[in-house]
Parts: structure tokens; C-alpha cells; sequence
């Protein structure tokens, strides 16, 4: 029997850790993952970067040695995937014909989306971004700080929390703290999204003196003046600003016809098939599913993912179902993490900050290519505890 | 029940989803418009009064569909 082909686009944590476990199913499956660029980015690494505790060279992983050595990789951007032919045209115009296909192409910042955000703010979204901030940062001997979410949707719902104090941390240990103001700006009316965890963030940054300034929508900054303006009419002057741009998809989703008005593809909660698509899947931060765009979504939606294609292929309906399982590590500054988990269910409980976690956080981040992508360890792995339990 | 100058569909969008949609319409509509949301969170109607309170827009009203919530606002400056 022919087998079935599985064209994976996109080399990031969901389109990986998909792949490797398809790979143990080399017998009846051939997978091909499809990567713009062929090198894995650990975007969490980013976040530490303008602190200078990582270079981005360390954050970088050729794909090829991430992938099982049954997994053919291509490396070239996709251009275009046509679901009635069945095959992703590449840049080159040449066609990869598939039976399967997983979507898993990631989010991007647009900062050109907001006026002046561009040329005005700072970030460490992207991995220029991240050496940039670090310059900046070198140079900083105090003044009026403001660092912020610009707009939703964006990923890793609380890094612009840690990263603020983180930066907390850093003025303090280099005594330019007091020299500095420090000011949060979120477009909604609270902290944190989610209601459970904004009360930790808001005492933390009660505790530092980081001002917060709620409600605060970001119309545009003018990088002449140092000042940013919100929606609501507040205007805040800074000497330093970095902000969080709303993200979209991948390019290559909205120019396929596959998005929806932000490029996101519309995917089943539960199976994660792509609307009206049986042979479809997506995952990660390429979808619009109602969960918090990070790594271990997509890692957790790769596990339901690769498992209900193996179903499909063996000619058994897939059984498997994504509960909307998220776990998050979350830095809280002091040398301190905490852990949320949570799914469709149930809302993460109120989190405590503990040094113990923040060791976990640096120990994964060291396992994570070998022991989590590379998937022999992790397959139901669940990550400690489930949401809902303990 | 009120008439509108355009509805958005946020049913399925997880908090702070459907605010955020809302004041991105509210961002492109004139002067006078009035914008319907619908919405499955039912925090967004105090969400979106207290939003409109902030940025002086007018907080028209909601009203309970099947499984769902209207919410109704005015741009105003
Ligand atoms: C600063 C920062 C901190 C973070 N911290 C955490 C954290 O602590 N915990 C956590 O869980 N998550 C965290 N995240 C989020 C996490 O990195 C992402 O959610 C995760 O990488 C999503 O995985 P993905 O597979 O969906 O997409 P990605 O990992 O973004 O991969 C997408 C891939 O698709 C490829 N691609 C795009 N377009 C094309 C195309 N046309 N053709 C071929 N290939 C294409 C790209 O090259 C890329 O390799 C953080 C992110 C940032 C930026």
C-alpha cells in the first residue's frame, strides 16, 4: 500500500514536535515539513536577550538536526496552498503534493499596523529587535520608561509583564532605578487578560512603583517628540518605549484564502481540523483558536494532532480531541517564576511565585530542542500536573 | 431594540477578544455610528461600559439573545 503523504508547513514548535511523532509511523506515513528559512528560533529566549543573558546565536537551531532522520525537510518559503489540487506551491513555483496537511506557520508583530509604532517603539518580539533593545538599554542612564501591549492578539499573553520586571530587576541592580519612571500601558481594563493571574502582576508592580495605565489604546507615537497617544485621549512622554505590535498570520494563510479578517485559520476547538477542510489540520499560533498563543499550546495541540492523522491513515476515525490545554512558566522578577495551567474547562488558579520554578524555567530551557522537540520523551508528557487536578 | 450601523460577530472570541474588536470598529467608524457586538463573555457589557466611560463614547444598551449578548455604542467624539 502507497503511504500517505503529511506536508507539514511551517518548523516551529507545533510543526516539529508534529513531525518527530509522525516519524515513528514511517511505515504507512511520509512527512515532509516545509520552513521559510530552515533554522528554529526559540522565541522565549528573546525575552533575555536585551538583559544580555543570552545572545541570539544560542537561541538558534538548524531544523535538520531537530527533525527525525525519516522527516524530509524543505527549505523554502511556502507561497501558496491550493486545497482543491491538494499540494503547496513553494516560492520556486514548485509543487509539493500532499494528503495531509498541517498548518503551523506562526504569529508575526505588524507594528507598521499603529502610526509612528514602527520608527517609535523598541521590542523583543523579533530577534533583531531583542540586540536592538539591548543597545538601547546599554545606553539608558534614566529617564521615563513605557513598555506595553499596543494591541491584541499577540503571543505569550505575559511575557510584557515579565520583561517589565525583569527590567525592574535590571535598574535596580545597575542603581538607575530611582533615576527612572516606569509605566505599563494595556489596551483593557485590568493587568492580565485572564482574571485569575492579573492580581499577582498587579501587587508585583505595586510592590516596584511600576505605574500601570489601563484603557490605554494605542492610536500612535511620534518618535520626534517621544510621545506616545492613546485612543482615549491619554498622551504619555518617554525616553525609552517598548511596545508589543498586534500580530497577524503568516502571509502565506491570507494569500491561500485560508485566514480570516487577521490571517488566523479557522480551526475546530476540538479537532483542530480546518474548517470545511477534512484533510486539513493547523495549529499553534497559525490558528484562531480561543487559547493563549504560546509554545506549549502548540505543543500540546501537535500531541492531538499528530495522534488523529495516524488514526485517519490507519482508516480509523479519529478519536483524539484538544482539551484547549495551556501551561505557562511565568517570570515574576526577584529570581522567581510561577506555573499556570488551565484548559477549556478550567481557569488557571491563582499562582504563587517560587525560586524553585524559576530553575525549571532555565533548566528547559536547556532540555527543550533535544527532550521536547525531538519527542521522545514528551508524548503525554501533560507537563506535571493537569489543569483542574492538585 | 436598536437599530445599528454595523454588528461584529465576536461569538467564540475569548476575552479580551471581543472588546478588542469593538474598539477597533469604534477606531474606524464616524462621527454618530453605532456599532453592535455580539458576544459570549459575559464580562464584555461592563468591559465596554467602563471603555466607553473612559474614551467618552455612549454605552447605548445590551440585551440577552440565545446563548449570546448585544451590546450597543455610539462613537461620540
Ligand atoms: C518573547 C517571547 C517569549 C515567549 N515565551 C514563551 C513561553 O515562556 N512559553 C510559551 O509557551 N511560549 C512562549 N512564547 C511563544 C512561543 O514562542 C510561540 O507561541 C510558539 O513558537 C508557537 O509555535 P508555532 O509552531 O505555532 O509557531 P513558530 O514557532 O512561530 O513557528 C512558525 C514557523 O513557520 C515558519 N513559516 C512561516 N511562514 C512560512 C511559509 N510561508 N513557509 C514556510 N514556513 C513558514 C517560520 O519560519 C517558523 O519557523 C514566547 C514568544 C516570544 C516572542
Amino acid at each position: 500500500m502507497a503511504k500517505a503523504i503529511v506536508v507539514i508547513v511551517g518548523g516551529g514548535v507545533g510543526g516539529i514536535l508534529t513531525a518527530n511523532l509522525l516519524a515513528k509511523h514511517s511505515k504507512q506515513i511520509q512527512v515532509q515539513l516545509i520552513d521559510a528559512t530552515g533554522t528554529h528560533q526559540y522565541q522565549p529566549g528573546w525575552l533575555r536577550v536585551p538583559f544580555g543573558d543570552y545572545r541570539p546565536e544560542s537561541l538558534r537551531y538548524p531544523i535538520r538536526r531537530l527533525l527525525h532522520p525519516s522527516v524530509e525537510l524543505i527549505t523554502e518559503p511556502a507561497k501558496h496552498i491550493d486545497t482543491d489540487a491538494r499540494h503547496v506551491v513553494l516560492q520556486s513555483g514548485k509543487q509539493v503534493p500532499y494528503d495531509y496537511l498541517v498548518i503551523g506557520t506562526g504569529a508575526y508583530p505588524h507594528p507598521e499596523e499603529i502610526e509612528g509604532l514602527a520608527q517609535g517603539a523598541h521590542t523583543f518580539y523579533t530577534e533583531e529587535g531583542a540586540l536592538r533593545l539591548n543597545q538601547a538599554l546599554q545606553q539608558f542612564r534614566g529617564g521615563r520608561i513605557v513598555v506595553g501591549v499596543a494591541g491584541f492578539p499577540y503571543k505569550c499573553p505575559p511575557a510584557p509583564h515579565e520583561f517589565t520586571l525583569l527590567l525592574d530587576d535590571w535598574l535596580l541592580a545597575r542603581n538607575l532605578r530611582q533615576q527612572t519612571e516606569l509605566t505599563f500601558v494595556t489596551p483593557i481594563n485590568r493587568l492580565f487578560p485572564i482574571e485569575t493571574v492579573a492580581p499577582v502582576f498587579e501587587n508585583a508592580f505595586k510592590e516596584r512603583n511600576i505605574c500601570v495605565e489601563t484603557f490605554f489604546n494605542t492610536e500612535s507615537v511620534n518618535s520626534e517628540k517621544r510621545v506616545i497617544a492613546s485612543l482615549e485621549g491619554t498622551e504619555l512622554e518617554y525616553d525609552l518605549l517598548i511596545m508589543i505590535a498586534p500580530h497577524r498570520g503568516a502571509e502565506v494563510v491570507s494569500a491561500s484564502g485560508l485566514g480570516d479578517r487577521g490571517g488566523w485559520v479557522p480551526t475546530d476547538k476540538q479537532t483542530l481540523q480546518v474548517k470545511g477542510h477534512e484533510n486539513l489540520y493547523a495549529l499553534g499560533d497559525a490558528t484562531d483558536l480561543p487559547v493563549s498563543k504560546s509554545g506549549a499550546a502548540a505543543h500540546f495541540e501537535a500531541e492531538v494532532v499528530a495522534q488523529r492523522l495516524v488514526e485517519a491513515v490507519e482508516g480509523r476515525t479519529p478519536q483524539h480531541l484538544y482539551d484547549g490545554h495551556v501551561m505557562c512558566m511565568i517570570e515574576t522578577g526577584g529570581n522567581k517564576a510561577m506555573l499556570i495551567n488551565f484548559d477549556y474547562q478550567h481557569p488557571p488558579r491563582t499562582p504563587k511565585p517560587s525560586h524553585a520554578l524559576k530553575i525549571a524555567k532555565g533548566l528547559f530551557r536547556r532540555a527543550y530542542p533535544l527532550a521536547v522537540l525531538k519527542a521522545p520523551l514528551t508524548a503525554g508528557v501533560g507537563f506535571f500536573v493537569r489543569p483542574g487536578e492538585a | 431594540m436598536l437599530t445599528s450601523n454595523r454588528t461584529i460577530d465576536a461569538r467564540g472570541s475569548q476575552c479580551p477578544g471581543p472588546l478588542s474588536e469593538l474598539i477597533r470598529a469604534m477606531k474606524e467608524a464616524e462621527l454618530g455610528e453605532v456599532i453592535e457586538l455580539w458576544t459570549e463573555e459575559p464580562r464584555t457589557k461592563t468591559d465596554a461600559r467602563e471603555w466607553c466611560e473612559k474614551a467618552g463614547h455612549e454605552f447605548l444598551g445590551v440585551e440577552s439573545a440565545e446563548g449570546y449578548e448585544r451590546i450597543w455604542v455610539k462613537k461620540a467624539r
